[in-house]
């Protein structure tokens, strides 16, 4: 059973459906005590990252979040999920949960044809392999629509990279936390199968 | 690098497929469920449904059309048709689209942009536009005007200004529609796909005039186009997406190639 982290963050209904598609159980839950006790956890969400801290912090959710880490808890971030797991966010100077240290840091485009957010389908290239990656293929693309992105501060915690004015990392881990800056429960085909590893993912 | 993208729009009413030609008749051809669950598997990149003819009692009859392709297709998808308020844009969101696409009533009341961006952010806020060539006047420097009511009624307002007064009123993309290449198949209008890609850093969809595959390369180049609009090269199986999308990565463009299911 994997428990959703309902934080009023959105995208939860898009990861249910997606999940349902694949034959996964799931539920959710902004119980902190739940989230404590799942066994398996997926930390969705859109939107601004202080204020996604803000309600994890109302909800008890953010020392929860903390306490299944360090269970051993398999953990998957999706898009706002990737980035407040980590010491700090430029969006609205941002104190993150800290579970990965590193920061998250705005696109800073030189080229006026690119924009920002970074925005549609874009090439995710593998760095460093991992079970929830295994079936990638070069050439797949993910969706995405973010303005920042992460930035570990260990440069192996990095699985996956994207390109936008410059690489940056579009996946990132370590031990049972697993985390992707696109949209998983979006990107088609190959996205669905992703979030199918991470069900079945033993760290 | 970002790939270009190829968009299907789906006309839908009464919870049926249609499609308008020059805005003037609709013959309707098939489910716009099981449309657009092909597509996807075919590896499309993005949907739109517009719900013509919409009105507040049929609303219901589109919410569960949403309902339904969110269950079954997992790629971005935006509405739009006949949104008024951010209520009526809320139900659509939660019904499981993405974004939504505000047209007539954004002209009528431009604030509408605005609060929409407000509640739900700029990437779910698409600005569609029906855009129609016209002489030069003061009032029109750039020669297109803003049309509305499904290309009924000229509004006096430049299209290239309201393009980018709806950027800073806060929409995230814009669809641009030129109603003297829709339905036509002869290429999309290149002029004024360029004229508004260059005056805004938000990303822009062409529309309007796609019959082969050669007019999504000259908008997407030329046209300098972040995405293309598909309608009848699709619906009537004169293409299919990975054809389309073959002859564009032959010819240089970067495009989504392995979205497709066999």
């Amino acid at each position: 059973m994997i428990t959703l982290v309902d934080y009023k963050a959105g995208n939860l209904t898009s990861v249910r459906r997606a999940l349902d598609n694949q034959g996964i159980k799931n539920q959710v839950s902004a119980d902190p005590e739940v989230v404590r006790r799942a066994e398996r956890l997926i930390f969705p969400g859109v939107g601004h990252a202080g204020a996604a801290m803000k309600v994890l912090m109302d909800r008890g959710l953010d020392s929860a979040l903390r306490d299944a880490f360090k269970k051993g808890t398999p953990i998957l971030g999706i898009c706002i999920g990737c980035q407040i797991i980590l010491t700090h966010s430029e969006e609205g100077d941002t104190n993150g949960l800290d579970l990965m240290h590193g920061r998250c840091v705005r696109f800073r485009l030189d080229d006026p044809g690119l924009k920002i957010p970074h925005m549609g389908w874009n090439t995710v290239k593998i760095t460093r392999t991992h079970p929830v990656l295994s079936h990638l293929l070069p050439g797949d693309e993910f969706y995405f629509v973010h303005s920042y992105y992460p930035l570990p501060e260990d440069p192996t915690k990095i699985y996956a990279n994207s390109d936008h004015g410059g690489s940056f990392p579009a996946a990132i881990g370590m031990d049972n936390l697993f985390a992707v800056q696109f949209h998983t429960e979006k990107s088609g085909p190959v996205g669905l199968r992703l979030l199918h590893n991470f069900a079945n993912w033993k760290p | 690098m970002l790939s270009k993208r190829i968009i299907s729009c789906l006309d839908v009413r009464d919870g049926k497929l249609a499609k308008s030609i020059k805005f003037v008749d609709t013959r309707d051809i098939g489910d716009p469920v099981a449309q657009a669950k092909k597509y996807y598997l075919d590896g499309l990149d993005e949907l739109v449904f517009y719900d013509i003819n919409a009105s507040s009692e049929k609303r219901g009859i589109m919410i569960n059309v949403v309902q339904r392709v969110a269950e079954q297709v997992f790629i971005p998808f935006s509405v739009g048709g006949g949104l008024q308020t951010v209520e009526d844009c809320s139900l659509v969101l939660l019904a499981g689209a993405e974004k939504i696409n505000l047209n007539s009533a954004a002209v009528r009341n431009p604030h509408l942009i605005a609060e929409a961006s407000y509640a739900f952010g700029a990437q779910a806020v698409v600005l569609s536009m029906d855009v129609l060539r016209v002489p030069l006047t003061r009032e029109i420097p750039s020669g297109y005007e803003i049309v509305i009511n499904g290309g009924r009624t000229p509004m006096g307002l430049d299209a290239v200004q309201w393009a980018v007064r709806g950027q800073d009123l806060g929409a995230g993309e814009l669809v641009v529609n030129s109603i003297d290449a829709d339905g036509t198949k002869q290429g999309y209008e290149l002029t004024l796909t360029r004229r508004i890609a260059e005056a805004v850093s938000i990303p822009v969809i062409a529309s309007g005039g796609g019959g082969k595959p050669e007019h999504l390369y000259d908008v997407l180049t030329e046209g300098k186009a972040d995405a293309a609009l598909v309608a009848s090269m699709l619906h009537y199986g004169e293409y299919s997406v990975g054809q389309i999308k073959t002859y564009l990565a032959g010819r240089g463009l970067k495009m989504r190639m392995t979205g497709g299911v066999l």
